[in-house]
């Protein structure tokens, strides 16, 4: 995949995605002193974050509401939940997704069952923010997409944004929310421009948007899929075939409703994302859509995804393993006409 | 030693008081136990009680406290109402939490005990970030985790330890060496002489303490209280105990040395207390023995509130999962 970050600056009615995570935080901080953000290298003396996505936040606010933690991943996390449990609202940021294995205690044990088990007593409103996705050749430890891990756990909820208009909605509704939010950040688009978002702009966690409207299959999907989804629509129009987009923006929990109108109209329904098939979200999705439709699809559900490997280094392999418009538009044409 | 910081004859009494109901609902919840009449996952900490409650009349309801499975002598010293926690216990829809966290999550905001974890470890990086809370908005609490020697050779205590020395967090940690993790047994676990001397590769200060010592408890836990409100940092304390029981009731603990045991149980600290307090005219015969009826009377009473309570209803299954989005 090329580097996709535009030559020069975006123009200002426009904001690249980790530009509007920044203004979400930014914004955020300024209206609720409760709001905090940890992680490693997150404070401007650290250059606010590796990607610069907390950039200004510490000098603005102070490094005692941004502050930047050794590489504790388990230290962070506990530090988040503690101070949830005292009022705050802590935006923890562990740097890439497959390091949420090494605090996974934290987030899975705690973070989503205190509010379980103390009975309603405690709770616990802290943002787990985390960057992930195959492009940039990290290979097996720095590019998986997780995200089954997470809305298979009761008490977390699952968001993952495609525009910077969402990013910041989500994440604004993230610090919002009374429980533990996942926001899972796509970095190959981290520098994809898009409206500029609005200053108080919520999207509700659980609601989707129709990226496209079309009248033959729903394509659903979320994340950095959803623009691999847009490319595949100019070769399925070729084809004859009039796809309709579902960006799911939130996984945990998914918007049922959105999704069963959509297949509603168009009887056949294809899902689409990064993670590997087995056992994915494609699998949940595809299951509670083949029930609900059941003798009434034109076709079987169908899924496209990584193949059940770790993610791969090698630039050809990488490039095979994440999907692509050509893999997309291909599953998509062979359930519209039945032919593979 | 210094003279100020003994403490004062009422809370010499305090503390008695405190250990003697520890131990009384010890000696109940196996009763119970062996009785058949209440089944659960219990962890009895008989032998430990002098540490939460010499530790803890330094402290406020307002401090934190995170704790683990083995742990409801340090909730009860922490103040923990005894009804609430034995219909808890009891998995009861009158327990604090609904009966849907049982022993090891016991939960008691009002008295400032946070977590309870069943997680060996965990109640560390947590009481970090109460710690922080109450750094940030200046309100002299201090958090306290407290941990067996076991979890501190998990990775949590040493990320937690580090995080709060370079923060200087008002936080202590409060590590039982109870002489087992689990079956296993210290030395075989565990590469440090003293757990306290791990202090040292955090830079923040340890003090090694016979846990069984009520003076020598409050004194220490005392420093540790003043050093956190000071604003001066975290202190690990490792109070040194003994185990009279297996892990998990029922454990047959064969793997404990049985000379070991039968020492530790000869030099109980609580019947030594008890005899301390009245030879230095602290208190009478007459005085503990009310103390320990009054607390025999308590608990005959959240027994008998516990297992005559309802148990939740079905409903109750999937509430509390998620809260309400405003």
């Amino acid at each position: 995949m090329s580097d996709p970050r535009p030559q020069g600056k975006p123009e200002k009615s426009q904001a690249t995605i980790i530009e509007a995570l920044n203004m979400a935080l930014a914004d955020a901080m300024e209206e609720d002193a409760n709001v905090l953000v940890l992680g490693e290298d997150v404070a401007d003396p650290e250059e606010g974050g590796i990607t610069g996505g907390t950039k200004g936040l510490s000098t603005r606010f102070g490094e005692h509401r941004v502050r930047s933690t050794p590489i504790s991943e388990q230290a962070i996390m506990g530090a988040a939940i503690g101070a949830s449990l005292a009022g705050y609202r802590p935006v923890a940021e562990i740097m890439l997704m497959n390091f949420t294995t090494v605090a996974m205690d934290m987030i899975y044990n705690h973070a989503a069952k205190l509010r379980y088990m103390s009975g309603g007593q405690t709770h616990v409103p802290i943002v787990i923010r985390t960057m992930t996705g195959a492009g940039f050749s990290t290979a097996g430890q720095h590019s998986d997409y997780l995200e089954a891990w997470f809305a298979h756990s009761a008490g977390l909820k699952v968001v993952a944004p495609a525009t910077a208009a969402d990013a910041y909605g989500l994440m604004r509704s993230a610090i919002d929310d009374p429980d533990p939010v996942l926001i899972i950040e796509n970095m190959p688009i981290y520098w994809l421009s898009g409206e500029r978002p609005q200053k108080g702009h919520r999207v509700p966690i659980g609601k989707a948007r129709i990226a496209a409207e079309g009248s033959d299959l729903t394509i659903v999907t979320y994340s950095g899929m959803v623009h691999k989804c847009l490319a595949a629509l100019e070769p399925l129009k070729a084809a004859g075939i009039s796809a309709e987009i579902v960006d799911l923006r939130s996984i945990s929990p998914w918007d049922e409703s959105t999704v069963f109108a959509s297949v509603e109209k168009t009887g056949r329904c294809l899902v689409v994302h990064e993670a590997v098939k087995p056992f994915g979200a494609g699998a949940e999705i595809a299951a509670t859509v083949s029930q609900r439709f059941f003798g009434r699809l034109k076709a079987p559900v169908d899924r496209v995804a990584a193949p059940f490997c770790p993610v791969p280094f090698s630039k050809p392999l990488e490039t095979a393993f994440v999907p692509d418009p050509k893999r997309i538009s291909e599953a998509a044409i062979a359930l519209v006409t039945g032919k593979a | 030693m210094s003279k100020s910081n003994q403490p004062d004859a009422p809370t010499q009494v305090e503390i008695f008081r405190r250990m003697a109901l520890l131990k009384a609902n010890d000696e109940r919840s196996r009763k119970v136990l062996s009785s058949g009449r209440l089944v659960m996952p219990y962890y009895s900490y008989r032998g430990q009680e002098v540490i939460p409650a010499a530790s803890f009349v330094n402290l406020t309801d307002r401090d934190y406290l995170c704790t683990i499975y083995r742990g409801i002598h340090d909730m009860l010293a922490k103040g923990f109402p005894l009804k609430d926690l034995w219909a808890e216990t009891a998995g009861r829809a009158k327990g604090t939490c609904k009966g849907k966290g049982g022993p090891m999550h016991l939960t008691y905001p009002a008295k400032g005990i946070m977590v309870t974890t069943g997680v060996v470890g965990s109640s560390m990086p947590i009481a970090n970030g109460l710690a922080w809370a109450a750094q940030l908005s200046g309100d002299g609490r201090v958090a306290v985790a407290t941990f067996g020697d076991g979890a501190s050779n998990i990775g949590a205590f040493h990320e937690a330890l580090n995080l709060a020395a370079v923060w200087k967090l008002p936080v202590i940690f409060l590590c039982q060496n109870n002489r087992y993790g689990e079956h296993t047994a210290y030395a075989k676990a565990t590469s440090a002489r003293r757990i306290a001397d791990r202090a040292v590769a955090y830079g923040i200060a340890g003090l090694h303490v016979n846990g069984n010592d009520p003076f020598a408890m409050y004194a220490a836990a005392k420093e540790a209280v003043e050093r956190a409100r000071a604003g001066d940092g975290p202190t690990l304390i490792e109070a040194m105990t003994f185990r009279f029981f297996g892990h998990v009731f029922g454990d047959a603990d064969k793997y404990m040395n049985p000379q070991d045991k039968a020492a530790a149980m000869a030099a109980d600290p609580y019947p030594a207390y008890r005899t301390k307090l009245i030879s230095g005219g602290v208190a009478t015969e007459a005085d503990l023995t009310a103390i320990e009826a009054k607390c025999e009377a308590e608990l005959d009473e959240a027994v008998a509130f516990a297992l005559d309570a309802p148990f939740p209803d079905p409903e109750e299954l999937t509430r509390d999962v998620y809260g309400a989005v405003a």
